[in-house]
């Protein structure tokens, strides 16, 4: 049995236990395992976003109306209303079924952008920063030039240029993501490099390939997952905006940002309705933003 | 250090060549040319080679290149597809527009942040440093552009207070209809500016106080005043520059709360533009805020390195 | 004894250029190693004394290769090292290895320490259960329990139980030289001499060749047969232990030793003491660097650089016709040994 300090530190334990303990190795993802264990925000809030996931991947499941399907007769029904709770949107579809779709594509547009990112930005960074030298220039002053547009912009311009979309959405969000992921994994990869264990792992003959399995990724991984998690729900907002200026998902997809813009006459007239796209992007964005803090702070165990 | 800000200058001029290319490239790729724009599809195959001869549109990309980039240098900005009119006057006035947006909404939200986050962490783990970083991450979450919605919502249906929608009289806010116009606008632009500065001073600060310095500083008997002066000297670098890469969003990133409450900015002209396949319009309007983006951060750079010796390499 | 020597180096030199300015110009040159020559021999342990900044962390680096030198020769077990048809890197690293001063940043903290010892044979092709189990008799080796430590982290471990990871770790590839750059010196007095009498006890076991750097001259005494004293980038002297502790023949060497209190009141040590500034590695004096700080020095000092012990033989290459390098001599680098260099003091 453990018994917990007040100030947030690791539990106390009894003598076999922490034999025990000694002899498995106290490695430093446990430390982090345990840390989240005590954090009842983090818990609370993973578990909502969990709800929220698992709504918009089973959404046939828990909605019975066709989300694309409207009716002159039923517009702009108030929540409570019987066989729509949620009430309905300005063309007359059940809010709680768009809701629900809307969650998958807002969610899609949030995590894949980012996911992609992370793969091809994350690479890139950490192949810059442990080789150095040329290629290291060459990467990061190429990523300087994309740096040199601020974040919505970019995704703008390529959608504006390119066309409304989904598809061209997420390409769109995944170039605006891929220099901050390259500027970090590099930086932590350069770090990492200049340590004394890489020289010495290097000392011993091993070649490139091994050391960045065994040193570098297990040192290197953690920040930028961190990092990563924090972007997606700037990519949620940027997504849904983008959609709320008519670049993004098309109508009739039921997409979080798009419901915004096509409820905003409606504000009027019947303004929870209006209103409810938006706190559901503010809630799965928090929720993410609250997650990704959480674990950062977890995992700044000063060892 | 001016070595330092010379060198960061110089260090500048590819890039914007670099932002020119990206740009010119966004151009070209968009799917057809001006003369598919303006030439009917039925018209004979000579008259649309004719028309791409004279405009130069035949010609391979890098002279085209060039010459687009002698002319964007040379102060011409293009003729928009749809106005028939310059866009460099145009663009100027809105840019101004969204000028006048921005420096009161950059002021707000630094001030906002800095203040709340540095009572944030001087108070650190108390009631009030839970409100203050749930602000924060409020202002970082919300969507602003919702955000502005329900304002709107509120003061202008709802109170009838303010004004919806628009800017009001043109020019520099001198009178109180001017003001009434702005408030909201900058208040919803302000959100984000005071979420980020607010959750980096009160990690920042601390961090530092964290450090053993501070603790000698204290035993040394300063009067709190001036540890606290010491601190910000500590925590300004960072958050100097993360400010100035703020203000840098808020220029380039103002459309979506330009949309909502029908403000003449940059961002509204943008938006026109996208809605209309003005593609000229578009893309000097993101070459010049990509230019000044990067400008301020040279500026921002060379501000971090007279404050924070460290830097100057 | 005319065996060939394990190691030998040349006139190693390394200089690293700093930039700066508008265009990263060069701006400035420090001389880190400049011309450094000596031997080690099988079975002994060589000792490298000297102040920091002087070049010594710099040298074993070079002797690892894990930086380049800019000159000169390493020749291990009479291979040329780093030239084609001598020794090749990987080769050598599974000969050579080094411990490093800092034990918590030698280690990586996500690695359990039995897998920080058996990184290097896994990398080398061993089987990943023979590279655990040789970590565990290791483990053994060095006095640590293979059940309790064999999956503890770094941020479990003291500061002298990590360095015997360490120590492990380089002998997991089972070198014939070991190369302590500042071992003992991060650690506390009586936790230092566990280590150092641990690591006296693998040479024998293992019939290891030590290098032994460090800056501390009563540790260097106790640890080493032979010992080479260094200043700002060259060899000062070198020589048997007792003969250059005894009997030191270069100022700067007396110097050091008469920094250290004497234990013994009969032989309290009455030479000059050290004068004038230490002198920065990017701009040495001319001819002999220790001249701004020699009670002794003169003219001659600063035009021209006194040899080592005279002329400096050739390198000994397996098969080749050049006569076997000469028995551990005491040489100093100073011209008032050197008959006819012109110094008055000279014989």
């Amino acid at each position: 049995m453990a018994t917990t300090p007040a100030d947030g530190a690791l539990p106390l334990l009894l003598p076999d236990e922490a034999l025990a303990r000694a002899r498995a190795g106290n490695s430093y993802w446990k430390n982090v395992w345990e840390r989240l264990r005590e954090d009842k925000v983090t818990i609370a809030v993973t578990l909502v976003l969990l709800a929220i996931i698992l709504l918009a991947v089973f959404a046939p499941l828990v909605v019975w109306h066709d989300p694309l399907v409207g009716s002159a007769f039923t517009r702009l029904k108030p929540i409570g209303t019987e066989r729509h709770w949620l009430g309905t949107d300005e063309v007359g579809r059940d809010l709680w079924a768009r809701m629900v779709y809307g969650g998958r594509l807002s969610l899609l547009c949030g995590v894949l952008p980012v996911f992609l990112a992370l793969l091809a930005g994350g690479s890139l960074g950490i192949l810059a920063g442990f080789t150095g030298g040329f290629l290291n220039s060459a990467i990061m002053r190429s990523m300087d030039v994309l740096y040199a547009f601020p974040s919505i912009l970019l995704a703008i311009a390529i959608c504006g240029i390119l066309g409304s979309g989904l598809g061209n959405t997420i390409l769109a969000l995944t170039v605006t993501f891929i220099p901050p992921m390259v500027r970090i994994s590099e930086s932590v990869t350069a770090q990492v490099r200049s340590l004394d264990f890489v020289e010495a792992a290097r000392a011993s003959g091993s070649r490139t390939l091994p050391l960045l399995r065994y040193h570098v990724l297990n040192n290197v991984l953690g920040p930028i997952l961190v990092f990563a998690a924090s972007l997606i729900s700037i990519s949620m907002i940027l997504a849904a905006g983008l959609s709320f200026l008519g670049l993004g998902a098309t109508p009739p997809h039921p997409e979080w940002g798009l419901m915004l813009n096509n409820l905003r006459p409606a504000i009027w007239v019947a303004p929870m309705t209006a209103a409810l796209p938006g706190v559901m992007i503010f809630l799965t964005s928090m929720s993410f933003n609250l997650m990704s803090d959480g674990l950062r702070q977890a995992m700044d165990v000063r060892l | 250090m001016w070595v330092y800000a010379l060198r960061r200058l110089l260090y500048a001029i590819p890039i914007l060549l670099g932002v020119s290319l990206v740009v010119f490239s966004l151009i070209r790729l968009a799917p057809g040319d001006a003369a598919d724009l303006l030439i009917p599809p039925e018209a004979p195959k000579e008259v649309a080679a004719a028309f791409r001869a004279r405009f130069g549109l035949d010609q391979p990309l890098h002279v085209q290149y060039v010459k687009w980039l002698r002319q964007v240098l040379s102060g011409y900005l293009g003729v928009s597809v749809v106005s028939n009119r310059a866009v460099a006057g145009d663009l100027f006035n809105a840019l101004g527009n969204t000028v006048v947006l921005a420096v009161p909404a950059a002021l707000l939200g630094f001030t906002l942040g800095v203040g709340l986050g540095a009572l944030s962490a001087f108070n650190r783990g108390t009631n009030l440093d839970k409100v203050f970083s749930a602000t924060a991450i409020t202002g970082v979450s919300l969507p602003h552009y919702w955000m502005g919605i329900v304002l709107v919502a509120v003061f202008s249906v709802v109170l009838n207070a303010l004004p919806a929608q628009g800017m009001g009289p043109p020019g520099l806010p001198k009178t109180w209809e001017q003001l009434r116009h702005l408030i909201l606008p900058v208040v919803t632009l302000s959100l984000i500016p005071m979420g980020v500065v607010s959750r980096l001073v009160r990690a920042s600060v601390l961090e530092i106080l964290s450090h053993e310095f501070v603790g000698a500083l204290q035993a040394k008997g300063l009067w709190r005043r001036r540890v606290l002066f010491h601190i910000m000297k500590n925590a300004a670098p960072s958050v100097l520059a993360v400010m100035g890469l703020q203000f840098g969003y808020l220029l380039g990133g103002s459309i979506l709360v330009e949309t909502v409450y029908n403000w003449p900015g940059s961002g509204g002209l943008m938006n026109l533009a996208i809605f209309r396949r003005d593609v000229p319009t578009l893309s000097a309007t993101i070459l010049v805020i990509a230019a000044i983006f990067v400008l301020i951060n040279v500026l921002v750079d060379v501000l971090q390195a007279v404050i924070d010796p460290r830097i100057r390499r | 004894m005319t065996a060939a020597p394990l190691l030998a180096t040349r006139n190693l030199r390394k200089h690293f250029s700093l930039r700066g300015g508008l265009l990263h110009r060069v701006q400035a040159v420090v001389q880190a190693v400049d011309g450094v020559s000596f031997e080690v021999h099988a079975g002994e342990t060589l000792g490298i004394v000297g102040e920091s900044g002087c070049g010594k962390s710099t040298t074993a680096r070079l002797l690892m290769r894990l930086v380049t030198p800019d000159a000169g020769d390493v020749v291990f077990d009479g291979a040329p090292v780093g030239r084609p048809g001598g020794l090749g890197l990987r080769d050598l690293r599974r000969q050579m290895q080094m411990v490093f001063q800092d034990s918590y940043a030698s280690l990586n903290p996500r690695l359990p320490a039995a897998m920080s010892i058996a990184y290097g044979p896994l990398v080398h092709g061993v089987p990943r259960s023979s590279a655990l189990k040789r970590a565990a008799g290791l483990l053994e080796a060095v006095g640590l329990r293979p059940e309790l430590f064999a999956n503890r982290y770094p941020h479990e471990l003291s500061g002298g139980q990590r360095q015997r990871i360490n120590i492990a770790r380089a002998l997991a590839l089972e070198p014939r030289l070991l190369i302590l750059d500042e071992a003992v010196s991060a650690l506390d007095r009586s936790i230092g001499a566990q280590v150092l009498n641990v690591l006296i006890d693998l040479k024998r076991r293992f019939n290891l060749t030590y290098v032994f750097i460090s800056h501390d001259l009563d540790v260097v005494q106790f640890v080493s047969d032979r010992v080479m004293v260094m200043y700002l980038g060259k060899v000062v002297e070198i020589g048997p232990v007792e003969e250059v502790y005894g009997h030191p023949r270069h100022p700067y060497t007396r110097a050091l030793l008469s920094a250290m209190p004497s234990m013994d009141p009969d032989h309290r040590i009455q030479q000059a003491p050290l004068g004038g500034d230490p002198p920065n590695p990017i701009n040495p004096p001319s001819g002999c660097r220790f001249r701004t700080r020699c009670a002794f020095a003169e003219d001659v000092c600063a035009r021209r650089e006194p040899p080592l012990g005279g002329v400096p033989g050739p390198l000994t290459v397996r098969g080749g016709l050049t006569p076997p390098s000469c028995s551990p001599a005491h040489d100093a680098a100073c011209h008032m040994l050197v008959p006819g260099s012109g110094h008055t003091r000279a014989a």
